[in-house]
């Protein structure tokens, strides 16, 4: 099924699925303060039904990476993206998950779309709750529409799950990931 | 701030010491390496600077002897402060440059130590784990040396584009 094609069955379950997001914050570094003020009552992610953060990736469909991501926690981030309930989106929540922000050195993965892929940016240093607002908007129309890439995939549009190592990995340290 | 401690070393140990200054009341005394570790046994037993505040180093790329070793010291008797600096030398394409552990002195600093030695790669001798402890295992070189080129990553994973 190549082609953009969506049913009235797909278009109500796309629905339901862009009003009942359970999001997974993997926080890392100050952009975390945004995302609580986000989640906290002023702000209430809660009204757009993105309510409740899940400590557990196996609880979550909705990966925010909110802040800087190092080489060295590479790894974990992608497991966690792989743990997660299908069908799954991902958030770059600030512009070092993005791009890697004003970092450029030898630790910083310059954005995140480098281990995960990524549905929505969210740009700002760190961005204003009412721009995480938006682009959890622009996630939901893009889960009405279809065009989040896990379900891009799903159609056929896109490959999933080929990762590479690309340093030869020495046994006893991290974890491998396949 | 007195020079009262900074006095006493130069006197305990003349042959030790390379140069001294007290730059804004800040006493340093650079001393050669062979005498670090009878200096600072010395330093913490007599003088009772039984805290290691700080454990880090500095690359002068270009200058011999290139790395400074630099240790930061503190009283909780007395309050004193003293800036211990060793200069250690490293040929261009040589062994790494290595300075005596003040583990046996300071157990603290052991994870400085590593961090040293991660970061710029000066081995300390007779630390009994010298581990990266910032970066991961896989990663060569050390990126805090000023010829790390500033660009160069060393992925440990990365998304296959080439798939979608
Ligand atoms: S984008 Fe700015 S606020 Fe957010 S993690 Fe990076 S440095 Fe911190």
């Amino acid at each position: 099924m190549a082609e953009n094609y969506t049913s009235t069955l797909e278009s109500a379950l796309n629905w339901a699925r862009k009003y009942s997001l359970f999001s997974y914050p993997f926080v890392t570094a100050c952009c975390g303060m945004e995302y609580m003020a986000t989640a906290a009552s002023k702000y209430d992610i809660a009204r757009f039904g993105a309510e409740f953060p899940r400590f557990s990736p196996r609880q979550a469909d909705l990966l925010f990476v909110v802040g800087t991501i190092t080489e060295k926690q590479a790894p974990a981030l992608h497991r966690i993206w792989v743990q997660m309930a299908e069908p799954k989106y991902v958030v770059a929540f600030g512009v070092c998950a993005s791009t890697g922000g004003f970092y450029q050195n030898y630790n910083t993965v310059p954005g995140c779309d480098q281990i995960v892929p990524v549905d929505v940016y969210i740009p700002g240093c760190p961005p204003r709750p009412e721009q995480v607002l938006d682009g959890l908007i622009l996630l939901q129309k893009k889960i009405q529409e279809g065009t989040t890439w896990v379900q891009r995939r799903d159609r056929g549009e896109k490959h999933g799950g080929e990762w590479v190592t690309p340093r030869p990995r020495q046994p006893g340290h991290l974890p491998i990931i396949s | 701030m007195s020079k009262a401690d900074l006095d006493k070393l130069v006197a305990q140990f003349p042959s030790a010491i390379v140069s001294t200054h007290s730059n804004c009341g800040d006493d340093t005394a650079v001393i050669r390496s062979e005498t670090l570790l009878s200096v600072m046994r010395w330093l913490k037993g007599s003088l009772g600077f039984d805290f290691l505040v700080d454990l880090t180093a500095v690359d002068f790329l270009g200058r011999d002897p290139r790395f400074e070793v630099v240790y930061h010291l503190r009283s909780m008797q007395s309050g004193s402060r003293l800036r211990i600096k060793v200069p250690v030398a490293c040929s261009e394409d040589g062994p790494n440059p290595a300075v005596d552990s003040v583990i046996s002195i300071w157990p603290a600093a052991n994870w400085q130590e590593r961090e040293v030695w991660d970061m710029f790669g000066i081995k300390f001798t007779g630390h009994p784990d010298l581990r990266r402890v910032l970066m991961y295992e896989e990663f060569v070189g050390h990126p805090l040396r000023k010829d790390y080129p500033k660009e160069k990553r060393q992925p440990l994973i990365r998304r296959d584009y080439s798939m979608e």
